[in-house]
């Protein structure tokens, strides 16, 4: 076992022409007492060896339980899989066994949750919770797994690492307690890094730091990472890709850059207007009316039908295809030329 | 940590003088006869008369004769002198032969408790809504109803007169098959709330954010329960099962009345149907005592077990 | 003394509740549905419960029993003739005649009046109290707050069944009416404390709601916000809680009676019954058994009604 510091990972093999992790057509529904509520709905995207996909959209359109889904830590019940693939480094994690699956969590694919308060266990030093996953996992002595938690606690830039191995949780700051999460995810050098709203929780200055935190230890590391969240502020400067999530499906798809000059769905360009830019005095900001579609009843054709300004009869009758536009770019709309055109103007 | 317990013993000392003070005035303010009120209804011979004056100070008046009296009373307390009880045999001494029988009955039913409540508990926090669950939920909701009252008597007829599985009475010096019916009895009242209890806790738990983390780092199922849930879960449990070993030794009156087993509870009971009041003045002092105790105990019980009420 | 525990344990309950699971669950699942009120949904679920009506008939039942004995007997139970000593079964005395020649069943049925209604006005001051305590020191917080939350510690660090012990010992009146009020006395005065605390919390949460502080800017003076807006919120629950302590209550009775401290002779009282059925259970159990299962069924069925409304209004945990 290897003390030194965290080695980037070699680039992984990947199966001819394959992607390192690739959802395909997810359906994913929750059966309540209240009903069926479809919260994927053929949700396709994939991530390239050290690449950073971000994953935006409201909350409750299925960005966190397609990661979820992924590392395979859905509650089921409530929840069931009803089709599609996930592919990682080309087999089908879905058609796994447990304890396959067990064994790709953590080591393959790491994650690290939204509130860090809540998703490290109170009652345990964190020193001991980022030491558990080498002792169980890869049957490191105690004294080990406690010499590499302290270098791991250095490597996500908590100070004085060692003294505060044995403090609990509750004792650190929350911009601490997401280093510590961090750490805790890294601690068997995965491939993938998924990190699930890493700075929703915390204030801004902090969150500025805990991404670039990310950013720098996802190139250091060479990882593969999606970043889950529903702020477009955070993803410009570390995204490479950009999928936009609506009621269970990808609406658009797209590199950053090409996405932010000229968004090619109504939703995409909705968001887009309603954040508040520096460069523009006395804009009016615009938000996209009408709330979040109640997945137990989504609406007919496209979804987006009874928010969008672009709505015609059309789009009440019939669910939008992902349009191809070039470049890589996608986008679920019937009139995603025109927005697209619309937006660049 | 230090700290914390400095505080709670204080907490605990102003209790003790206020709940001692409480259960003292409640026992002897605004009495037109003091020695008639401890005695009931009973004749007091002039040598008992004499006796209680003397004891507890009843030829001072007034309000500053009542804190005379009060004080004495309490360091009398501290001093472990109790007094009499009106047949005359010193309390302590009662008390003393009494406590090893109550602390026996009180640890079986604290086993019965563990190894029945907790463990069905946490399997039914596991499997919740389970048909194993509902149906456990449904024998500790007849249990938490059914009273101490009919439960021990009706007990007593069946498994003891009826069935003869078990001794019905204890008696003097009971051995252990004596007090096992009494414990079960007395313990299934614990029994039923340690198991509601386990189960929510381990429910509550298992949905915790730091489960899914636990998943999230690939460890089995196996552990996330046994370590990670268990420690959580089981705090609140054993704050619980502390609180209630000090009810247990604080006189389970009712069954020991019932099965005439002869520890403290019993003597409690004993002095309230023969209306001796210093027995029952004596011995509820010193139940007050344990109580506070134990529950000074559990308080320092949840610091260590939980890191959160530790570093406040 | 445990039973008196009970209350409590149940009550700590209800108080619990789990930090929100199944995050990314989708949140918006029936925001667009027709609006239904909490008590509506709690409603439709009761309905569904056999407990909920089983529970419901039996206390309605005793209600019965308790208002109109001579609905249920004809006999007297108070008419007691020795040469009738543990005899079997005869003109109307379905479950025969205790030791003292007593009809058992009259006796069960007359037994219910008391029981009731030590356990419904015990409930009932229990709830002044703790709604009076509870909204004080909810509403205004800070030292109020500070120092009724010590004085509830201190209630509540009482071992309720020493106290009442210690207290009933002091009444040395045999006069029924006198009895019943001092058991009644002792178990509002030492049983208020849980629900106070339940009354507390759920003032606090409804302080903080945007209406509250919307009736406040328009002017509402603390005690016309205190009635039209925060009692309503607070009542529910207090409710919930009070119809588990009436359970409890009504076992206390029988627990103080039994011990011969609280209710006595000729009240008629399940716990006297039980009392006495227990010293005779060798020559004839049915007095000891009838008035066993009266009592337990009693408290049950309150215990009951009160745990299947709590699990109507709080779903979480099911």
């Amino acid at each position: 076992m290897s003390h030194s510091v965290v080695q980037p990972t070699p680039a992984s093999p990947t199966p001819e022409g394959g992607h390192l992790l690739d959802v395909r057509d997810l359906h994913v529904e929750f059966r309540t007492g209240e009903g069926v509520a479809k919260v994927i709905n053929g949700v396709s995207y994939h991530l390239d060896a050290g690449e950073t996909l971000a994953v935006l959209g409201e909350s409750g359109s299925g960005k966190s339980v397609t990661a979820q889904a992924i590392m395979g830590i859905l509650d089921t019940p409530p929840a069931v899989i009803r089709s599609g693939q996930i592919l990682y480094q080309g087999r089908d994690l879905l058609k796994q066994s447990e304890e396959q699956r067990r064994q790709v969590r953590g080591k393959e694919i790491a994650m690290i949750f939204q509130d860090a308060l809540s998703a490290l266990n109170p009652t345990f030093p964190v020193g001991w919770q980022i030491g558990e996953t080498l002792r169980q996992r890869e049957g490191m002595s105690k004294s080990d797994a406690r010499r590499r938690s302290v270098e791991l606690m250095d490597l996500v830039k908590i100070p004085a690492a060692a003294k505060r191995l044995g403090d609990y949780p509750h004792q650190f700051s929350g911009g601490m307690r997401q280093r510590v999460m961090i750490a805790m995810a890294l601690a068997m050098n995965p491939k993938v890094l998924i990190a699930d709203e890493p700075t929703t929780a915390l204030d801004v200055t902090v969150q500025a730091q805990i991404m670039d935190l990310l950013a720098d230890l996802r190139r250091d590391l060479n990882m593969a990472m999606i970043l889950i969240t529903h702020d477009l502020g955070v993803v410009a400067g570390v995204a490479d890709r950009i999928a936009v999530m609506y009621a269970g499906r990808i609406v658009e798809h797209a590199d950053v850059r090409s996405l932010y000059r000229a968004p090619a769905h109504p939703y995409t360009k909705g968001l887009l207007e309603s954040i508040p830019r520096m460069d523009v005095r006395g804009q009016q900001l615009s938000t996209i009316k009408g709330l979040p579609p109640n997945l137990m009843r989504i609406p007919s054709g496209c979804p987006f039908h009874p928010r969008c300004p672009y709505v015609q009869q059309v789009c009440v009758d019939v669910v939008p295809h992902d349009l191809v536009l070039g470049d890589g770019r996608t986008s679920a709309c019937h009139f995603a030329q025109e927005v697209r055109d619309d937006s660049a103007r | 940590m230090f700290r914390f317990v400095l505080r709670r013993l204080l907490q605990m000392v102003l209790a003790f003088f206020g709940t001692t003070l409480i259960v003292y005035a409640l026992m002897f303010a605004g009495q037109g006869d003091p020695i008639q009120a401890l005695a009931g209804e009973r004749p007091v011979t002039a040598a008992q008369r004499a006796y209680l004056t003397e004891k507890f100070h009843l030829d001072q008046t007034g309000v500053g004769g009542f804190f005379y009296r009060y004080f004495d009373y309490i360091s009398n307390l501290l001093q472990g002198d109790l007094g009499q009880s009106l047949t005359g045999r010193s309390i302590v001494d009662i008390l003393t032969a009494a406590w090893p029988v109550t602390v026996k009955l009180a640890l079986i039913a604290m086993a019965v408790t563990i190894l029945f409540g907790v463990t069905a508990g946490v399997l039914a926090g596991i499997r919740r809504a389970s048909i194993f669950d509902n149906s456990t939920l449904l024998l500790t909701l007849l249990v938490l109803g059914i009273p101490t009252i009919v439960l021990a008597p009706l007990a007593q007829y069946f498994l003891g007169v009826r069935w003869q599985l078990f001794p019905p009475t204890a008696g003097a010096d009971p051995d252990f098959y004596a007090l096992l019916l009494p414990g079960i009895v007395l313990g299934s009242l614990s029994l039923a709330t340690a198991l509601r209890l386990t189960r929510t806790s381990v429910a509550e738990n298992l949905r915790a954010d730091y489960v899914r983390t636990a998943r999230s780092k690939g460890l089995v199922k196996r552990r996330i329960v046994s370590v990670h849930v268990l420690r959580n879960s089981l705090i609140p449990v054993v704050t619980f099962l502390g609180v209630e070993l000090g009810n247990l030794m604080s006189g389970a009156i009712i069954t020991e009345g019932v099965f005439n087993i002869p520890g403290v509870g019993f003597n409690l009971f004993r002095g309230i149907r023969t209306e001796d009041g210093p027995l029952v003045v004596g011995i509820v002092s010193v139940l007050v005592v344990v109580y506070l105790i134990s529950n000074l105990v559990v308080d320092v019980l949840y610091a260590v077990l939980d890191p959160r009420i530790r570093y406040e | 003394m445990s039973d008196f525990e009970t209350v409590a344990a149940t009550e700590n309950q209800a108080a619990r509740r789990g930090p929100s699971g199944e995050p990314g669950a989708p949140n918006q699942v029936g925001a667009a549905q027709k609006p239904r009120s909490l008590a509506g949904d709690a409603w439709r679920d009761l309905r569904r419960k056999p407990i909920f009506w089983i529970s419901l008939t039996l206390v309605v039942l005793v209600a019965a029993m308790a208002a109109f004995p001579g609905l249920f007997t004809a006999n007297d139970p108070r008419d007691c003739v020795l040469a009738r000593q543990h005899a079997g079964p005869s003109g109307g005395a379905i479950f025969g005649y205790d030791f003292q020649g007593c009809d058992t069943y009259s006796r069960a049925v007359y037994g219910a009046r008391a029981s009731l209604l030590v356990g419904a006005l015990s409930a009932l001051f229990t709830g002044l109290i703790a709604l009076l305590v509870g909204m004080t020191a909810g509403y205004f917080g800070r030292w109020v707050d500070a120092v009724l939350s010590r004085v509830i510690d201190i209630v509540l660090g009482i071992p309720l069944l020493l106290a009442a012990i210690v207290l009933l010992k002091r009444v040395n009146s045999d006069s029924s009416t006198v009895r019943i009020a001092a058991v009644i006395f002792v178990l509002a005065v030492l049983g208020w404390t849980t629900a106070a605390r339940v009354v507390r919390s759920s003032v606090i949460t409804a302080k903080e709601q945007d209406y509250v502080a919307a009736a406040r800017m328009l002017g509402a003076g603390d005690s016309r916000i205190m009635l039209r807006h925060i009692l309503p919120n607070a009542l529910a629950p207090a409710i919930v809680v009070l119809t588990i302590a009436l359970g409890s209550f009504i076992a206390a009775e029988a627990t103080l009676s039994f011990l011969g401290i609280g209710l006595k002779a000729p009240t008629i009282s399940w716990g006297i019954d039980i009392d006495a059925g227990r010293v005779h259970m060798r020559e004839s159990a049915t007095p000891l058994v009838v008035p066993s299962a009266f009592l337990a069924l009693t408290v049950l069925a309150f215990i009951m009604l009160g745990d299947a409304i709590r699990d109507a209004f709080d779903p979480k945990l099911r």
